[in-house]
């Protein structure tokens, strides 16, 4: 199986078999390119909807209302039946010019030629140290990623009474997360005057019984070994404590785009994404990006209709944007392959 | 709570603790780099050893944060012990390196002048330099620096360079040490805080929280708390430590390229100062700050001074502000009342405390073990050498050398960020010296040490590590 991989020259290689890489993949292959094969360094393919587990997903794409894991198996077992070839366990670890990428499996080292590249890496959210929070660097300090994939893919808890940090949407689907877990999180803060999310999405805090603190900063985690509590500040910048076993840092999205940011492309800083054209294409035309790991600035992005636009929150796509998307630059790798997509202009 | 992995039931320790642990002709008390070195040197040397460590895993105070440089000794005090063990470990260690498998990153140092008041300084600092003896420094002008550190501020004004500063592992040098003690006969115990203990004229009784240690000779390495120890055993101390905080942030590997020199600052009377440095896991880190202190153990952060060390790692290198954070963290130096190391040897007990190791312990620590060595000599310890030591050699985590994904058979890829092998992980926890908690496990494979710090690896490391250390990552299970 694997020997078909070393120096394989494929027509494209998608990195990433999230919503916006296996749509992509599969649009391809619809539209008669032969050789699509997607990168997933995952044991599993599915990306970030394997580990949120709720709906809604799925309603354009598959006109039902299913849970992330659910929406997860679907969109592969799609892949599959388009016979776009999945390989998991595949670690991309340089992206070189023309196309030539460095990869590591446990099989080894290996390189692969693509006459394309789509770069699906989704996205994360912004942990602790790169807020530049203060305190003890105990245990019990999450993302909503890291808290999701310990519930929905190990079912396991890592704390019972978190503090939850943001009130963007991904800040709901952890408190749904948390209520579905058995964790009870003490209460959610938020640094600006309302929060993120509009009427009736931040009732959910008080629905579910927690407390909903508005200008009101993190300061301080205590607790040597793990967290026993942390300390906040209101907007009279009145400092007091609350006992808590956990943080959770939630939102603050920013693309999983290290390997555009080591290689050659053109990067922009301030998105953290690689520089694309309005085909989605890179300042090396052979490789594209789609999907999360391309944002566009905070003053330009889209905004979803449950955000108030007085405190608006780093841009994200949800898995049928990605979805849609990765269908989009699909079509337009078909036609640069077919020598019908202008030449670049970046 | 779950049974600590390392309790070894065969020893039968009861709870008045007066079982028997071990015998050995010297305890070390302490598992930072200071101990684990001591604890090598003397096993090399043919004696048993056992090393005593509080916490469940080595390296869990002073040594856990620095900045990882190997010192020449360019600006150590003249004359010095410190010196003298900076030069004498900085030697053995490019001489054992290689066989345990110890990297090293040849950086090179530049001594940044930004102003006309630290460039006067220069003169004494080569000549320092000169008669520490240290001659290869010589001084760059602006233009020099600038064709040499591109990504360098314009600002800069000139710069000493010192060929011979490098950037090392910080954790896996420590652990080789202990591994080669291990490996040749030594012990180590942990989670075994020395309580007390009593002198019967040709030997000692330690009473540590796992039973009784019978010791001919025993090495206070305990760091932050050498003071505590002798104070408790010896009934006093000739010094105090006071803790000097240390806090560091440390920038994306796409900064790995910006600077290829640990840059450092015109030294003052009380500190090295800030330094920007490669580390050798291919980051770009700023830090220590000096900060004095009360607690012996806190090692929080704080928001305006990492924001402050961003600033001032920014003016000095402007591509950085393009440069995301990977991590933040703090480490305390034990640092007393005095600037010199506080070695002291109490020879009637058979006694040997070493103090006051701060910044340069990582290297001196080779150094110190030479000299504890000698100094049990003169007590009249007798000693021979091993003929053939065993040489362990531990896994390698440098950016710049072949890493466990680079080879097959490695199960999967568990942090994707520095790309931590399910193997390299499955190895830390079962080798001679095991991972004794998160921490460790952590600085023995860099897993979730990256920019996500846990976001994609957090799940399956709870796995791979349920049941392994006493404070796990996950705190129990739900059902659907």
């Amino acid at each position: 199986m694997t020997e078909i991989f070393k120096n394989e020259i494929v027509d494209v290689a998608v990195i990433g078999a999230g919503p916006s890489g296996l749509s992509a993949a599969i649009t391809l292959k619809k539209l008669g390119i032969q050789k699509v094969v997607v990168l997933e360094r995952e044991a599993e393919a599915g990306g970030v909807p394997r580990h949120c587990g709720h709906p809604p997903f799925g309603i354009r794409e598959f006109k039902r209302v299913l849970t992330g894991p659910v929406y997860a198996k679907k969109i592969v077992e799609t892949a599959h039946n388009a016979e776009v070839i999945i390989k998991l366990k595949t670690t991309v670890t340089m992206l070189a010019a023309g196309g030539e990428l460095s990869l590591t499996s446990p099989e080894g080292t290996m390189h692969m030629i693509a006459k394309r590249v789509l770069l699906t890496t989704g996205i994360r959210e912004t942990p602790r140290s790169a807020r530049l929070v203060s305190g003890s660097r105990a245990l019990g300090i999450f993302t909503t990623g890291a808290l999701q994939s310990m519930v929905y893919l190990k079912k396991r808890i890592p704390f019972r009474n978190p503090i939850i940090l943001g009130t963007e949407i991904v800040s709901y689907s952890a408190l749904l997360t948390c209520r579905k877990a058995g964790i009870k999180p003490v209460a959610m803060l938020e640094e600006n005057s309302r929060p993120s999310v509009r009427w009736p999405i931040y009732k959910l805090a008080s629905w579910f019984e927690v407390q909903l603190f508005l200008q009101t900063k993190l300061v301080k985690i205590l607790g040597q070994k793990r967290v026993e509590g942390v300390e906040i500040s209101d907007e009279k910048g009145q400092v007091r404590n609350i006992i808590c076993d956990g943080v959770l840092f939630t939102g603050q999205y920013t693309p999983e785009s290290s390997l555009a940011r080591i290689s050659h492309l053109e990067f922009d800083p301030k998105t953290n994404s690689p520089e694309v054209d309005e085909f989605g294409r890179c300042s090396d035309p052979v490789y594209y990006a789609a999907g999360n790991v391309v944002q566009p600035p905070r003053d330009q992005a889209k905004v979803p209709i449950y955000y108030t636009t007085k405190n608006l929150p780093n841009p994200v796509y949800n898995a049928w944007q990605c979805w849609s998307q990765g269908r989009t630059t699909a079509k337009n790798i078909v036609k640069d392959l077919a020598g019908n997509l202008p030449s670049l202009s970046l | 709570m779950p049974k600590s992995p390392r309790t070894n039931s065969k020893l039968k320790v009861d709870n008045r603790n007066s079982a028997l642990l071990g015998d050995a002709d010297a305890a070390i008390i302490g598992g930072g780099v200071v101990g684990c070195a001591v604890a090598r040197r003397l096993a090399l040397a043919g004696i048993s050893v056992i090393l005593l460590e509080k916490s469940a895993d080595i390296l869990d105070g002073a040594s856990k944060g620095n900045s990882a440089i190997l010192h020449t000794g360019f600006d150590a005090p003249e004359g010095s012990l410190e010196l003298a063990c900076i030069r004498s470990g900085y030697s053995e260690y490019l001489k054992i390196r290689e066989s345990l498998n110890l990297p090293l990153l040849k950086t090179g140092a530049l001594v940044a002048a930004w102003i006309p008041e630290e460039e006067e300084r220069f003169p004494e600092i080569l000549e320092k330099a000169r008669n520490n003896g240290i001659d290869d420094l010589r001084q760059l002008s602006r233009q020099e620096i600038l064709a040499m550190e591109p990504d360098i501020s314009e600002n800069i004004r000139a710069a000493i360079a010192v060929p011979s500063e490098f950037v090392i592992d910080p954790w896996s040098a420590p652990l080789a040490y202990l591994s080669q003690a291990v490996a040749n006969g030594g012990q180590a115990f942990f989670n075994a805080e020395v309580k007390g203990g009593k002198f019967f004229g040709n030997h000692w009784m330690l009473q540590t929280k796992r039973g009784t240690v019978k010791a001919t000779h025993v090495i206070n390495c305990a760091g932050l708390f050498g003071d505590l120890v002798d104070a408790e055993i010896l009934g006093q101390s000739e010094f105090t430590i006071k803790p000097r905080k240390g806090q560091f942030v440390v920038f994306d590997k796409a900064a790995g390229c910006l600077v290829r020199s640990i840059v450092l600052p015109v030294p003052s009377e009380r500190t090295k100062g800030i330094v920007i440095f490669p580390t050798i896991f291919g980051n770009l880190a700023v830090g220590p700050t000096a900060e004095e202190q009360e607690s012996r153990s806190d090692a929080s952060v704080n928001q305006a001074i990492l924001q402050k060390l961003l600033t001032q790692a920014v003016s000095q290198i402007p591509a950085l502000t393009n440069i995301p954070v990977t991590a933040t963290y703090a480490g305390i130096r034990p640092a007393t009342e005095k600037k010199e190391y506080r070695v002291v040897e109490n020879a009637e007990r058979n006694w040997i405390t070493l103090g006051g190791i701060r910044s340069t312990g990582l290297t001196a620590a080779l150094g110190l073990a030479q000299y504890v060595h000698k100094l049990l000599e003169k007590q009249g310890a007798k000693f021979k050498s091993l003929y053939k030591p065993v040489v362990p050699s531990v896994p390698n985590l440098a950016e710049h050398l072949p890493r466990d994904w680079q080879t097959s058979g490695y199960g999967e890829i568990v942090c994707h960020c520095e790309l931590v092998t399910e193997r390299e992980i499955c190895e830390a926890l079962t080798s001679s010296i095991p991972a004794g908690n998160l921490d460790g496990l952590k600085r023995r494979t860099r897993v979730t040490m990256g920019r996500c710090q846990g976001f994609y690896c957090s799940a399956r490391l709870a796995e791979l590590t349920e049941g392994k250390f006493a404070e796990s990552l996950d705190i129990g299970t739900c059902h659907d």
